[in-house]
């Protein structure tokens, strides 16, 4: 069933782009945002309508991002490429490393335990355009679904997950407020994720609704500083699971190269309390 | 003597010396395409009218000499397309300014231009209004007014 959703989702994706003719596109510095920790292109937690990349080579853009948070106690390590099509679908991969470093010896785990997971997303922008119609409210938006593959199923079903495979489907309005130099995003997910899908899905309840919103504010072409906000489930019984925040400042070196800094709280993972730190995210593509 | 007499009659009666002439068309300040901001202040922001004559040059004159769109402006009076770029910026911006070109369809018509053009022209805006100090808040207003033209200028 969740699989069957994902595959229509894709076809609905190729749909449209295969319609349109090659031709370029082009996108001003920043506008396309940077890469979540899931690949997806947004701001560092939370995904975005836009889609990734300034689409230079015929209508298609593409990256790739490497990203650490440092926590207090664990770390991650996220990788990930990503493609936009004529600004009207994403693909996306990434693959996120979760170092339990020395908590995870204290959990059973063993020193330096690390949960894997890869995360396949498919975006579709389906009406609006947030940087172009600056006389309309309606912002872009898009639907989009990520199919999450934790690699540790017997573990994340030993702390409680139902399962160690998992969609998220969620939709995303983004709206420049450009007379105010403002960028706005809110997104709606439903998931079951734990932590991200790195603690597998589900437990106690099944899916719910999540939200997550960002606000950049541009301070030149170049750099952009802002906040994030994104509600998670909290399914494990074993271990509460808060919502996630961060401050961040985003700066486009130019078209091919940018850097995310921010600092960012997770709250409690594992029973491990305010998991706090500095994220650092460098992005290249074209 | 007659000759020159006869050019200028077959001018607009707003064009400049230099200008070719252009097909009729009634002159108004909707062709600008955008209404004008509330308040003098971004004006002033911008130069005041020399400081916008100065910017729409700087853009026009990187755009014709960009590899990605100079061939768009090969048959273009220049002469013609500074004075109305800057007569529809001064307009936007609440400056004394009445719009007398053509509206944004008609100019740009049978072109093909696409999104990656109008990209090309607002970096050579930004870099124009950098160079005169506009400041990156007061420039994005202007671009507010310009970014929904490309429903009308860019062609799918
Ligand atoms: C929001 C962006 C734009 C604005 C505000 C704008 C404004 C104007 C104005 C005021 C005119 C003169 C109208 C007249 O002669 O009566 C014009 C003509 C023209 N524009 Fe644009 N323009 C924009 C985008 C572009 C782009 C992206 C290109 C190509 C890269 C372009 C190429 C031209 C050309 C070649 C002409 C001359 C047409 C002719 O000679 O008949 N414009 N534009």
């Amino acid at each position: 069933m969740r699989a069957l959703a994902f595959a229509l989702l894709i076809s609905a994706a190729a749909g449209p782009a295969l319609a349109q003719d090659l031709r370029p596109s082009g996108k001003l510095l920043l506008t396309g945002g940077v890469s979540t920790v899931e690949g997806s292109g947004g701001g560092g937690l939370s995904t975005w309508a836009t889609t990734t990349g300034y689409g230079e080579a015929a209508g298609i853009g593409a990256n790739l991002h490497a990203t650490k948070v440092e926590l207090s106690d664990f770390s991650l390590t996220t990788y990930g490429a990503a493609v936009g099509i004529f600004d009207r679908v994403e693909l996306s991969y990434a693959r996120q490393y979760f170092d339990t470093q020395a908590a995870g010896a204290a959990l059973g785990l063993g020193q330096g335990f690390t949960f894997g997971q890869d995360v396949y997303g498919v975006k579709v922008v389906v009406a609006g355009d947030a940087i172009f119609d600056q006389d309309r409210w309606l912002p872009q938006i898009a639907v989009g679904a990520q199919l999450k593959k934790s690699d540790q199923g017997a573990i994340v079903r030993a702390v409680g997950a139902e399962d160690d495979t998992g969609v998220d489907y969620y939709v995303a309005a983004t709206k420049l407020l450009l007379d105010r130099s403002l960028l706005l995003n809110g997104t709606l997910r439903y998931t079951e994720a734990n932590q991200f899908g790195l603690l597998g899905f589900g437990g106690r309840e099944g899916a719910s609704l999540q939200f997550e919103g960002s606000a950049a504010y541009l301070l030149s072409k170049r750099l952009a500083v802002g906040a994030e906000y994104r509600t998670k489930p909290d399914n494990l019984a074993f271990a509460g699971e808060d919502a996630a925040l961060d401050i961040f400042a985003a700066y486009a070196v130019n078209k091919h190269l940018s850097v995310t800094a921010a600092y960012v709280d997770l709250g409690d993972i594992a029973t491990f309390k305010d998991q706090r730190g500095l994220y650092l995210s460098l992005q290249a593509g074209f | 003597m007659f000759i020159a007499l006869l050019i200028m009659l077959a001018q607009p009666p707003h064009a400049v010396p230099g200008e070719e002439a252009v097909a009729p068309y009634a002159a108004s300040n909707a062709n600008a395409g955008a209404s004008p901001v509330s308040g003098r202040a971004l004006f002033q922001t911008f130069g005041g009218k020399a400081g916008i004559d100065r910017i729409v040059a700087a853009t026009v004159d990187a755009s014709v000499a960009d590899p990605r769109t100079s061939d768009i402006f090969k048959a273009t009076d220049l002469v013609r397309l500074k004075r109305t770029l800057s007569e529809q910026v001064c307009f936007i911006l609440a400056g004394p300014c009445d719009y007398t070109g053509r509206d944004m369809k008609t100019a740009h018509r049978d072109m093909g231009l696409q999104t990656e053009d109008l990209t090309a022209l607002i970096e050579h805006l930004q870099v124009a209004m950098d160079i005169e100090r506009v400041p990156f808040a007061a420039q994005n207003k202007l671009l507010a007014k310009l970014a929904p033209m490309k429903r009308v200028i860019v062609e799918r």
